[in-house]
């Protein structure tokens, strides 16, 4: 690894300070990601602003009907916060998968949405439930939020502050894991709620996607057996050792009955 | 060269690092808490298990100057000072959960947050998910389900005695 400047604010005015001033540095959160990477040598900030010193980062309330998450949050305390387990089982549940426990204990919501993994777990929840993206400056709609692989909306000096996830009425996700890398081969999550029926896709694509032929049947009839007649299209899908475009396609639709199957 | 504050083992260090140094290296090299392995060194096996502030992390993935202020157990901090070694430890020999013992100490750490975080008790599939990000190459793991079972039963005080649960 290349070494770097280290910074660790306590605020988050502080954070921005320095990565506004800087182009080069980097803030990290848990690192899962992040650390692997600089050993690689991948990556060369020319310094860290850690964001683990700011308080206001972590933490999981509930406003209005939403459940807001702060993005310093690991991936252990949404699987065990009573609000998370209460409102949104699914996400509870798919924060208790991520990596292994060590993994959950280190790694954030808010790192693994900033860094948008195509195979990681956290966006599809987010697409599907219509979370807004709480940023040092503005609110992003999940929508708006992922561009494409490893690329958000955020610029540069743009801090993820919270995650806010409208409560559904009902929500489910299911994955086939690699048993290797512990990524998502392919991931379906379902969400009825306020903005209608929502199906987000992770692992599949180059990027997390809705699944819109899916939300229709499913607006029409909230079972899986709507799912039966769809055919998910294996174009643009990815294709690697670990399995082909077609078999991806073929996941997609299997996770997605069994996502159904297990939506609370 | 930053400097870090750290309290191992109920012993308090501060040592200059650079930023670009990993806990498992301050622990190994400048502290020379050996008993803390790195086997694949890409956040994989698990051998580098150490618990931060009572949590299990992998220390060849945290840099040092995260761990700023931290209470960290190594495997070297179970024992008593008497020598009796913690349950889990002793469950480890009791029920021969090691062969070449490379993944042990980050085995043994990862099971005591494992049972810590479960107090109504574990199944063997939770023991074999909660292991998940531990990886033992002699395939060892029969008998790493039996021991954490056993010493799960100690730990929360069911069980006088090393006795795997029904």
């Amino acid at each position: 690894m290349y070494d770097f400047a280290y910074h660790k604010p306590t605020t988050i005015a502080d954070a921005v300070k320095i990565l506004s001033e800087d182009p080069d540095a980097k803030p990290i959160s848990g690192g899962m990601t992040l650390l692997p990477a600089l050993k690689h040598r991948l990556n060369q900030p020319t310094a860290l602003v850690d964001l683990g010193g700011i308080a206001e980062l972590r933490g999981v309330k509930r406003e209005g009907d939403a459940v807001v998450i702060g993005a310093m949050t690991t991936h252990y305390a949404v699987a065990t916060d009573p609000l998370v387990k209460q409102f949104i089982p699914a996400l509870a549940r798919m924060a208790s998968t991520v990596g292994d426990t060590q993994v959950r204990n280190r790694g954030t919501m808010g790192g693994s949405l900033a860094n948008n993994d195509p195979a990681a777990d956290y966006p599809a929840a987010a697409i599907a439930l219509g979370a807004t993206f709480i940023t040092s400056s503005r609110r992003i709609a999940a929508d708006d939020f992922f561009l494409g692989m490893f690329t958000t909306a955020l610029e540069p000096g743009e801090l993820l502050v919270a995650i806010s996830f409208p409560i559904p009425e009902k929500a489910g996700y299911a994955k086939l894991r690699n048993p290797a890398s512990r990524y998502s081969m392919a991931g379906v999550f379902v969400a009825k709620g306020p903005a209608g029926v929502r199906v987000g896709v992770n692992g599949a694509g180059p990027c997390v996607f809705r699944q819109k032929e899916m939300e229709a049947a499913l607006s029409a009839n909230w079972s899986a057996s709507a799912l039966s007649g769809i055919r998910q299209s294996a174009e643009e899908l990815n294709s690697d050792i670990h399995g082909s475009a077609e078999y991806r396609a073929n996941l997609v639709e299997v996770m997605a009955k069994r996502a159904l199957a297990g939506a609370g | 060269m930053p400097q870090v504050t750290v309290t191992v083992n109920g012993q308090t260090h501060s040592v200059d690092v650079e930023a670009r140094t990993l806990l498992v290296e301050l622990l190994r090299e400048k502290l020379r808490l050996t008993g803390t392995h790195v086997g694949c060194d890409t956040s994989q096996c698990g051998a580098c298990v150490v618990h931060m502030d009572g949590e299990s992390v992998k220390s060849c993935t945290l840099l040092a100057v995260q761990a700023e202020g931290a209470q960290i157990t190594t495997i070297e901090g179970l024992a008593a000072a008497d020598g009796t070694l913690h349950p889990m430890q002793e469950a480890f020999r009791e029920y021969h959960a090691l062969q070449c013992g490379f993944c042990t100490p980050g085995m043994v750490m990862s099971a005591i947050d494992l049972v810590n975080k479960n107090p109504e008790g574990l199944t063997e599939h939770q023991i074999r998910e909660g292991l998940d990000g531990n990886i033992c190459r002699c395939t060892g793991y029969h008998n790493i389900v039996k021991a954490v079972s056993a010493a799960a039963e100690v730990m929360h005080g069911r069980s006088a005695e090393l006795t795997p649960a029904a």
